[in-house]
């Protein structure tokens, strides 16, 4: 079994529902990359996606477009996100890593080469932001010989056709989009995705994750209530874009920390 | 299939071109592009078409013999198909009408755009009025200094020019920030895309609407020399006016096509947009294609003395038909553009766009060594209003 599929089993056993915390790779510099990912699980982290800094990241608002452009400034590449992966296994063995981010730099590396290093890094899965399940075939058989999985994206335009499509190509989990719009857009519609989780049920069985206008612990708890987890980032990349450099683990742990006590409550 | 027919049914030319954006707006493309598959193929909508471009465009655009630029050479003939004469003075309004015109039957009242040079932003901004419809354009902040004229003149047109800081805050920028519009308020907002880049159906629609450059060509030549050019020459940035010339005439392989890129200060010097000549293949935008990265596949900042080129992507039939060698890419400096501007006004009595002036310079470098008989057919893509101040600049000279 996947260290996904184990974190969800786990997580059903005990009642509880997985929080997902996305920080980009690299931001604000190299050297706090691993502490940061290390800081979130000690403050209730399940899973961690790893955002791999690009150029041009279409599909997110500006708060995470200036995270990307903060970890290219110092140079972080995705054979570096790659290494910090490495590194947090030394320490870490249980807590699954998604890698998310857009096609061009793993193209760059090529595809081969990129599954055997993420799998050799102890990554877990892989969400290609700007790959749709038409253009994905390449990756997915890849990532499905590595025993990666392959996470895709729902959205509230998704129609049930293509949840079954999804529903057959995507392993570990799906993560909805919870609005139309970029990643730290506007809020959320709590009304909407309690319509639309039964929808994508019928059609996909694994856990179904929700991100895209999640805060604070009062939402990730009514969010927490109607699916299997929580992502968040545009919250938690606003906290280390504005916090000292000496209080940023302490800062980025307690706003997590505090989202978990939340959410479980 | 014949390569006159791609992309096929997901937007494939080649390996190139496809749809490569994030779920959230799939359902807009593909509505869009059932839209579109149904309306060119229906009379209504292509007559509609027509009668635009004939009373409101201006079409056709003349073909001209350039009499003393071609003496200058001393070599092969230059004719040049003047989209310079266009209402709003390039070829952008072929395409910006033939959008317009599907988004009122998909009944959309608010369009967006991302503009370059400003070229494409005047052209949907001029549709936008021409209609009715609410226009909203993005312009990377760096073209919106050096493009003041053209974004007065959107405001004058009654659209709403939103200056875009992120990134390199050029056109790459400009169509990130677009994207995102068009995420948020998918539902009532039509994205007119500038160029033959883009997710499917995007480089096959502005292909077609450009179409009637090649079209027009076709019959103009024979009607006027006899016979069908030696080669048709056209700048390519993201290659919107270069693939209207083009694809009409892919199955006429007598005829050479040739892109030109922008060179800027020289493809050694790493400064410049000539992605074909010089990139490598990748995903950006939507479409894969060749583009301008590093060996991180981050994509890096382009430069060229016009705007309108200074783009890291290509149009994806570009790519495929560089690859499959039916298509010639080259590449023009700056300099040598900007002596082909100067002939053009000097000799000539029409002063191109800085884009359309790198077409000009190839031709003149080709038709040196080429027999007086043969026919160099430049698409001159754009006037050079737009540019007084580069140009002026470049010269030492404050306006």
């Amino acid at each position: 079994m996947s260290r996904i599929s184990a974190t969800f089993e786990r997580l059903r056993a005990s009642g509880r529902k997985a929080l997902i915390p996305f920080v980009t790779a690299g931001d604000p510099d190299k050297a706090s990359a691993v502490p940061i990912m290390h800081a979130l699980v000690d403050a209730g982290a399940d899973i961690i996606e790893l955002g791999v800094p690009f150029s041009d990241p279409m599909a997110d608002g500006p708060t995470i477009q200036r995270a990307s452009e903060r970890a290219l400034k110092v140079g972080t590449s995705l054979r570096d996100v790659l290494g910090f992966v490495s590194e947090f296994r030394t320490k870490n063995a249980t807590t699954p890593v998604v890698l998310m981010g857009y096609a061009n730099p793993v193209e760059a590396m090529g595809l081969e080469k990129f599954t055997a290093a993420a799998a050799d890094a102890g990554v877990d899965g892989v969400l290609v932001v700007d790959y749709p399940p038409e253009e994905s075939e390449a990756l997915t058989a890849q990532l499905r010989a590595r025993n990666l999985d392959s996470i895709f994206l729902l959205s509230p335009t998704t129609d049930e056709a293509r949840m079954e499509s999804v529903g057959r190509l995507a392993t570990g989990y799906v993560y909805y989009v919870s609005l139309k719009g970029v990643t730290g857009a506007a809020s959320i519609d709590l009304t909407e995705v309690a319509e639309k989780i039964p929808q994508i049920r019928k059609h996909v069985k694994l856990p179904i994750g929700v991100g895209f206008g999640i805060r604070d612990g009062e939402t990730a708890r009514a969010i927490a209530g109607i699916s299997d987890a929580v992502v968040i980032g545009s919250r938690l990349v606003q906290e280390i874009e504005s916090s000292p450099h000496d209080k940023l683990l302490a800062n980025l742990g307690s706003l997590v920390a505090g989202i978990r006590k939340t959410m479980d409550a | 299939m014949q390569m006159h027919d791609l992309p096929d049914s997901k937007g494939h030319f080649g390996p190139y071109g496809g749809v490569f954006v994030a779920e959230t707006l799939i359902h807009a493309l593909d509505e869009l592009r059932t839209t579109y598959e149904s309306l060119r193929a229906d009379p209504d909508f292509v007559a509609e078409f027509e009668y635009e471009l004939k009373h409101y465009v201006g079409r056709p655009s003349p073909v001209y013999f350039a009499k003393r630029l071609t003496e200058k050479c001393g070599g092969a003939q230059i004719w040049l198909k003047r989209e310079d004469l266009n209402h709003t003075g390039a070829h952008k309004i072929n395409n910006t009408m033939g959008q317009a015109l599907v988004a009122r039957r998909m009944g959309k009242k608010r369009i967006i755009a991302e503009t370059g040079a400003g070229q494409h932003g005047v052209a949907s901004a001029t549709v936008a009025a021409r209609f009715g419809m609410e226009c909203i354009v993005y312009m990377g902040i760096e073209d919106v200094h050096r493009q003041a004229q053209n974004v007065y003149r959107m405001k004058l047109l009654g659209a709403t020019v939103v200056p875009v800081e992120s990134g390199s805050r050029t056109l790459k920028d400009a169509l990130n920030e677009a994207m995102r519009d068009w995420v948020t308020n998918v539902e009532g907002t039509f994205y007119i895309i500038g160029t033959v880049a883009g997710p499917h159906p995007y480089p096959m629609m502005v292909r077609d609407f450009n179409a009637v450059v090649g079209r027009e060509l076709l019959t103009q030549m024979p009607e006027t020399i006899g016979r069908q050019p030696d080669a048709i020459l056209a700048c390519v940035g993201g290659g919107s006016n270069a693939m209207g010339a083009f694809h009409p005439y892919i199955p006429h392989e007598e005829v050479r096509l040739i892109g030109v890129e922008a060179g800027g200060f020289g493809i050694a010097t790493g400064k410049h947009a000539a992605t074909l000549c010089a990139g490598r293949p990748g995903v950006l935008h939507g479409n894969r294609t060749y583009l301008m990265q590093d060996e991180n596949g981050q994509i890096i900042e382009t430069h060229s003395i016009s705007a309108g080129l200074d783009y890291p992507g290509v149009g994806p039939e570009h790519a495929w038909l560089k690859d499959t060698g039916r298509a010639e890419y080259v590449s023009i400096t700056d300099e040598e553009a900007l002596e082909a501007f100067h002939l053009m006004c000097r000799l000539e009595g029409i002063i191109p766009a800085l884009e359309s002036s790198h077409a000009v310079a190839h031709a003149m470098k080709m038709a040196r060594d080429m027999s007086k008989d043969k026919v160099l057919l430049v698409n001159l893509s754009g006037r050079g209003d737009k540019d007084m101040n580069t140009v002026a600049t470049h010269s030492g000279l404050t306006l």
